[in-house]
């Protein structure tokens, strides 16, 4: 197993700092604007980029929490149920632009899933979706709208992102030949 | 935002049941997930859409056996809010009158292809006996006076509401221990979560083998209420009550004995009222007590519908029948 390190603390700063600029960019209202974070690290994604927008942009988005699980397709092929964690969305969707965050874009699967999750919460005026990786080998017609960066992977490889507050450190790592299949 | 994250931290636990027969082959840790998992369901119910696509390659069969409302329609509300198919099969209209057996009912069932059966039995051990018979995924609602698990999870939900952790919390069990299946599952749960129990009621009300339930045993409901967090009132079975087999010399005795009155709540500020349900209103509490801000009845009742859909969920892994 060897493992290379992609993205240090400092790259996935300047990436936050980006991420923050351009959800704000195209908004004349930016009370319009929310951020949702996909568990579970698409959560500390969101909450980094939030700080970020509070500290040099001096405006806090509405942030909620989203759990995909209930709407994933791969229960028949599985024994074990994954486990529920939080979904958290205390603010109404209705009419608001969302930025769907996630870690890494794969197959497209999950955005579908958060796709099909936020339509039961309301029916928001658009979505977009930003990611930290976008490592190819789509399933689905699905793109992200913001990229941190673009990794063209084996399907044996595994990118992991990591955030401090679970892994107590900020980068991004591409595995490879891993045991494990990556969720 | 720091609330929001908690209990975001990975967790590997692995749930180890197929089946839900009883609390008895559940562990602490196995209890705490279910439960855990339980307030995340809960949301569900909150949404403007409350129905999550999960379980809609599944079909589920309710076999009720006994007569059911609340049991019967939280499983099956659980059951359509997790978006399985839903089939209900009841005793009054089956073929059970015309003397088919359990076991060929089940089979005949399960050959229509289902991946999951919630029973409820007159008889303990039925939910054991279908574990043998079909590969489904089985779920006690009740069997005869041995166990009603969903109950118990329900009821120490709702109590983790008020008290996130029941280690060392004093729970009273109120009126007719011994033909309570709701009382052993509540006790069994309850102990195995380091809570003190203690169980109230007329003599006639308990079993022969009390105290080998683990429980302490109170026949002063003035004394149990001093001590408790939690009063759970028993529904008091009027049907049992028949000429010749009373366990009291009359119902006004027994609410004026061991009914919970205004005055029990102003004299005991601190305990919180629950109730398994259907109340007796006049006989286990006052009408009053029922509908007062102490009580927690419907909150039992909504929660009941996540735990079950919890309990739906974990037990839905695994291959098609």
């Amino acid at each position: 197993m060897n493992t290379v390190k992609i993205m240090s603390a400092e790259d996935l700063n300047r990436t936050y700092v980006r991420f923050a600029h351009q959800f704000l960019e195209p908004h004349d209202n930016p009370g319009q604007l929310a951020l949702i974070g996909m568990q579970t690290r698409g959560v500390y994604m969101g909450k980094h980029i939030i700080e970020i927008m509070e500290q040099e942009l001096d405006y806090k988005p509405d942030f909620g929490v989203l759990d995909v699980t209930f709407y994933r397709d791969d229960f028949r092929t599985r024994l074990k149920m994954p486990q529920v964690r939080v979904t958290e969305i205390p603010f109404d969707l209705y009419d608001r632009d969302i930025v769907l965050i996630d870690d890494v874009l794969y197959t497209g699967r999950t955005v579908r899933a958060a796709m099909d999750a936020l339509m039961d919460y309301g029916r928001p005026r658009s979505i977009k979706f930003c990611c930290m990786v976008d490592r190819g080998h789509r399933e689905l017609p699905i793109c992200a709208d913001y990229v941190g960066t673009k990794l063209p992977t084996h399907v044996q490889e595994e990118v992991r992102v990591k955030v401090k507050e679970l892994d107590d450190e900020d980068a991004v790592y591409v595995v490879q030949n891993a045991e494990e299949d990556e969720e | 935002m720091d609330e929001k994250l908690k209990g975001l931290k990975d967790s590997d636990y692995d749930f180890p049941h197929k089946h839900l027969l009883g609390l008895a082959d559940y562990s602490k840790e196995d209890i705490l997930y279910v439960l855990d998992q339980a307030k995340y369901f809960r949301e569900i119910l909150d949404r403007p859409v409350p129905k999550v696509p999960t379980l809609r390659d599944k079909t589920i069969v309710n076999l009720f056996y006994e007569n059911s409302t609340r049991t019967r329609l939280s499983f099956e509300l659980a059951q359509k809010r997790m978006g399985a198919d839903v089939v209900n099969f009841s005793t009054g209209s089956s073929s059970v009158k015309k003397g088919e057996t359990l076991k060929d009912t089940i089979r005949n069932i399960s050959s229509m292809k289902i991946d999951m059966v919630v029973v409820r039995h007159e008889s303990p051990g039925v939910p054991h006996f279908l574990t043998r018979c079909v590969n489904a995924a089985i779920i006690n609602a009740g069997d005869g006076a041995h166990e009603h698990p969903t109950q118990a999870l329900l009821d120490m939900f709702t109590m983790r509401t008020l008290y996130p952790d029941l280690t060392g919390k004093n729970i009273a069990i109120i009126g007719d221990i011994e033909h309570s299946r709701v009382v052993r599952s509540n006790i069994v749960g309850l102990l195995k979560l380091g809570a003190d129990v203690t169980i109230c009621g007329p003599r006639t009300m308990m079993p022969a083998y009390v105290n080998e339930l683990g429980a302490n045993v109170s026949h002063n409901l003035d004394e149990t209420l001093a001590w408790c967090d939690v009063a759970m009132a028993l529904r008091i079975q009027l049907e049992r009550q028949e000429e010749g087999t009373e366990l009291f010399p009359s119902i006004r005795e027994y609410h004026q004995t061991f009914g919970i009155t205004m005055e029990h709540l102003e004299k005991y500020p601190d305990f919180t009222i629950m109730h398994p349900g259907p109340v007796n209103r006049g006989v286990e509490m006052d009408s009053e007590v029922a509908d007062s801000d102490r009580s927690i009845i419907l909150s039992q009742v909504t929660n009941g519908v996540a735990v079950r859909m919890a309990i739906l969920y974990l037990l839905s892994g695994g291959t098609r029948v």
